[in-house]
């Protein structure tokens, strides 16, 4: 019984973690078509900014309340100045270029990325367990966590609820679905596509350094971290439906779980058991759960 | 078209003798990083061959790595460092592997295969990395390989293993060389282009794909026990997604052109890393990304497609004055 | 003659929408046949469903009379069925004659042999005469990408001919061949094809090369034959006049008339509105 509320908060936990970071990399897909592996490049960004600043910050001895504003103040920062550059520095130059390729040049990106943040950082970890023991912890039947834990739950949650309404409720969001259904078109009808391309690119990238920002806290921020996590992505978007939130959700949701339940039930398994999920799930639907099958014309 | 086969593969036979020659003449050093980038420019050339048909696999390491623990494993439980047996069975476990994998990765294409073959390859990083009979994240080492009951020290073991790498190596480039040239590699070439003509064409691009795929993967474990014993160690980084991404990085360093560009582009490229670790170890993964990105747009076919340049032009003028019909 | 090809009440929806609808439609060896119908009305289906692209929701094909209903394309080309497409369908970045030696290797392979060379001198030959019977063969070396749409489209076609097929479809083979060109093409692609016995139909807009080319002529509207005859027969039918060619083809009402005959359609078409 123990084992299954510990599974359960603990899968929480994961979905959440797991959502936050690769929501980004699905909405990138969706819109522009991009399997963006410099995603995890991002995440590692956020991770470092906000790790470094609640460093500086809780060195001055000051209150660890503020930390709650330097979190996103941080992903913020590190998303907005690193998507602009790379959207603007380089992807723009390489739109309608054939799917493959843009792995590979997003793939580029990553390794860049890698070493923009040993240059800035250092090879030495960074923690900032600060925030997440602020609020101390609460007992689920017996069980203590932090309730940082459900904080992040909580963002998730709120992240996905203002994806939803921002696409299917707002002018923009709407105009967003017109740009996926159909590009050549909507450029047709006068929508900016490229500059959709750039705000999407943005708010993907910033999604992406939320994930590493708000992680910082519960982990020691380490190279490597954003290699990392681009496979925990793959895993959750793909098992979803490539391009879809909702799917995003699902796939965090089933790879959280199977996480959880491996680290409790039968630790070795922990990374295989993300991918055996992943394996069976293709299995049955090729791609994805949210996927809709595409047939050429000819 | 056959004149150029005949080229690649007599320009390979040449190289042979040259190259077990200078494991006398050079340092030690160079002739070491010769030998280790044979067994990993064997895996670039199992991601070059399937880049023919169009397919990217960023999970190559996966053979790489079983290869490596399958000859590991063999000499650590039973005892055998034979480098036949060892070589024998790398082969069978990555043939009997991929052919099963096969099954799954046939039907995926572009974005899809790159990925679930980088996931599949994650799998084993994840199961080695916890399993603590295989000594974890930190793997474990390789005995001296012997040779038919022949156990060589020494010198004369490292120049053994050294020569039989560069003959075993040279090998599977002719082999993949006139793979490609023959029926599958030239089916190979029109699944890149055109998969639903294939289809209509009457055959079966699963079935080219999954050849193919098995193909690489026997190359790249053939590979990954050459590098072990080389090294005389193995560890999971072998099949972590970072490693097979390097692989990549060859293929579209070197272009999918010719046969011999992978194992050149690998031997370059560990060269280069050595001085570029020394120099500045934290802009190494810097200058690999922004070689790629200018290779990817300056020169979409690789390196080797400056090597092939000026004949193509001298076709495509004759092209252009051809008669234009239809107008 | 010989029934080679026969449909059985053929069938594809889409959801609630009928793109082929009770087709029932039998081809002879040898013959020519043309296919008329506006944007929309299943001709394309039809070949789909044939060539095995599309699995017919209902309904049955026979090949020699034999089930081939839901075959893979691959299986079915392999029996002697092939096809042209409306936009060709080629290896866009090698050259014609690439394109024709993959299409000739494939044909021939009978057991997969990994190592051995594909391409002889021999092959080569075979795949230029091939060219040569399309009068293409001055553009051999020249990439796909820098060709017209018309020699595109005889590429296409020459492709879909190297397995000798017994029954050949051509997807509007004349779209994207200028007009005064259409006569010409047709011709030297019926000449190319006469010389090897195959049956062909033919999908076509334009009603005098349907004339020209065709003794027998299909017309479909909504998913569903509306008349199959004579062509001379079905392009009088007042329903395929009304439904099918519309106000376009004025010509043979001003010429005199050869035998007007208002018959309908050789077979019942339940679905006919």
């Amino acid at each position: 019984m123990l084992t299954a509320i510990a599974i359960a908060v603990d899968g929480l936990g994961f979905a959440a973690w797991l959502f936050l970071s690769s929501v980004g990399l699905t909405l990138i897909y969706g819109v522009m078509r991009i399997l963006n592996i410099a995603h995890g490049g991002f995440y590692a960004l956020g991770a470092y900014s906000s790790a470094w600043a609640i460093g500086l910050y809780t060195a001055t001895g000051s209150t660890t309340a503020l930390t709650f504003l330097i979190i996103p103040l941080a992903a913020l920062a590190a998303g907005v100045v690193s998507g602009l550059i790379v959207e603007r520095g380089i992807l723009k130059f390489m739109y309608g270029r054939d799917e493959v390729l843009m792995v590979l040049v997003t793939y580029a990106i990553f390794l860049i990325l890698e070493d923009v943040t040993k240059l800035i950082w250092g090879t030495e970890s960074y923690v900032a367990w600060q925030p997440a023991f602020y609020f101390g912890t609460i007992d689920v039947f017996g069980i203590p966590y932090t309730v940082y834990k459900f904080l992040i739950i909580a963002v998730a949650l709120i992240v996905g609820l203002v994806l939803f309404l921002g696409l299917n409720r707002t002018r923009v969001g709407k105009l967003l679905l017109v740009v996926i259904e159909d590009r050549e078109i909507s450029g047709a009808l006068g929508i900016n596509v490229t500059r959709f391309f750039t705000i999407t690119f943005v708010i993907g990238a910033t999604l992406g350094a939320l994930g590493g920002a708000i992680t910082a806290p519960e982990i020691s921020v380490s190279p490597g971290i954003g290699a990392e996590i681009i496979v925990l992505s793959f895993a959750v978007i793909v098992i979803g439906g490539m391009g879809s939130i909702g799917g995003a959700m699902l796939g965090a949701i089933i790879v959280g779980f199977a996480r959880a339940a491996s680290v409790h039930l039968y630790p070795p398994a922990e990374l295989f058991s993300i991918y055996l999920v992943m394996a069976a799930v293709l299995a049955v639907k090729p791609y994805g759960l949210f996927a809709l099958a595409e047939s050429r014309k000819i | 078209m056959t004149k150029s086969l005949d080229r690649t593969e007599l320009g390979l036979i040449i190289a042979l003798p040259i190259l077990i020659c200078i494991a006398f003449v050079l340092p030690k050093w160079i002739v070491n990083y010769v030998q280790v980038s044979m067994g990993t420019g064997l895996v670039a050339l199992g991601v070059m061959i399937q880049m023919r048909a169009g397919l990217v696999s960023f999970g190559q390491g996966l053979y790489f790595c079983v290869g490596g623990y399958a000859a590991g494993m063999m000499a650590k439980f039973l005892g055998v460092s034979d480098l036949f047996v060892l070589l024998a069975i790398g082969i069978l476990a990555a043939f009997v592997l991929s052919t099963i994998l096969g099954f799954l990765l046939r039907r995926y294409r572009e974005i899809f295969y790159a990925m679930l073959s980088l996931a599949v390859s994650m799998i084993l990083f994840g199961l080695l990395s916890s399993t603590e009979e295989l000594g974890s994240t930190d793997g474990f080492n390789l005995p001296t390989a012997t040779y038919l009951g022949w156990a060589p020290e020494g010198e004369t073991a490292r120049l053994t293993l050294y020569t039989i790498t560069c003959i075993v190596v040279i090998g599977c480039a002719i082999a993949l060389n006139r793979f490609l040239k023959g029926p599958i590699g030239y089916i190979n070439e029109a699944i890149r282009e055109n998969e639903l003509r294939v289809e209509y064409l009457g055959t079966s691009a699963h079935k080219a794909v999954h050849i193919t795929y098995i193909l690489a993967a026997v190359v790249s474990a053939i590979g990954g026990v050459l590098w072990a014993l080389a090294l005389g160690h193995v560890d999971p980084e072998m099949t972590n997604w970072t490693t097979s991404g390097q692989f990549v990085f060859v293929s579209i360093l070197s272009g999918i052109g010719n046969i011999a560009a992978p194992l050149l582009g690998t031997f370059i490229l560990e060269i280069v890393r050595v001085y570029a670790v020394e120099f500045s170890p934290n802009t190494w993964q810097m200058i690999l990304g922004t070689v790629m990105l200018l290779i990817i747009i300056f020169l979409p076919k690789g390196l080797w497609s400056l090597l092939t340049r000026k004949k193509k032009t001298k076709q495509e003028k004759l092209a252009a004055s051809a008669p234009a019909a239809g107008e | 003659m010989t029934t080679i090809l026969e449909t059985r009440k053929l069938e594809k929806a889409f959801g609630a929408v009928y793109a082929a609808k009770d087709v029932n439609i039998s081809i002879d060896a040898g013959e020519v046949l043309g296919v008329i119908g506006s944007n929309g009305a299943g001709k394309t289906t039809f070949v789909n469903m044939v060539t095995g692209y599309l699995t017919p929701s209902a309904g049955e094909i026979l090949y020699r009379g034999k089930s081939i209903t839901g075959l893979p394309t691959r299986d079915i080309t392999k029996l002697g069925i092939c096809r042209s497409f409306q936009i060709p369908q080629l290896f866009l970045e090698l050259p014609v004659i690439e394109n024709m030696l993959i299409a000739l290797t494939i044909a021939k392979q009978t057991t997969p042999v990994l190592f051995k060379p594909a391409i002889n001198p021999a092959l080569e030959a075979e795949a230029l005469a091939l060219l040569a019977r399309f009068k293409i063969d001055q553009y051999a070396d020249q990439e796909i990408t820098t060709l017209p749409q018309g020699v595109r489209k005889l590429v296409d076609i020459a492709m879909a001919t190297v397995a000798e097929p017994d029954l050949l479809f051509l997807d509007e083979p004349t779209s994207g061949v200028s007009a005064d060109e259409k006569m010409d093409f047709m011709r030297v692609l019926i000449d190319a094809l006469k010389s090897t016995q195959t049956a062909v139909l033919f999908i076509e807009h334009d009603m005098e090369i349907v004339e020209a080319f065709s003794p027998r002529c299909v017309a479909f509207y909504e998913g569903t034959i509306l008349a199959d005859g004579p062509t001379a027969e079905v392009l009088e039918d007042p329903k395929v006049r009304e439904f099918v060619i519309g106000s376009e083809f004025h010509r043979s009402a001003a010429e005199p008339k050869k035998t007007k005959k208002t018959a309908t359609a050789k077979q019942p078409n339940k679905g006919a509105k």
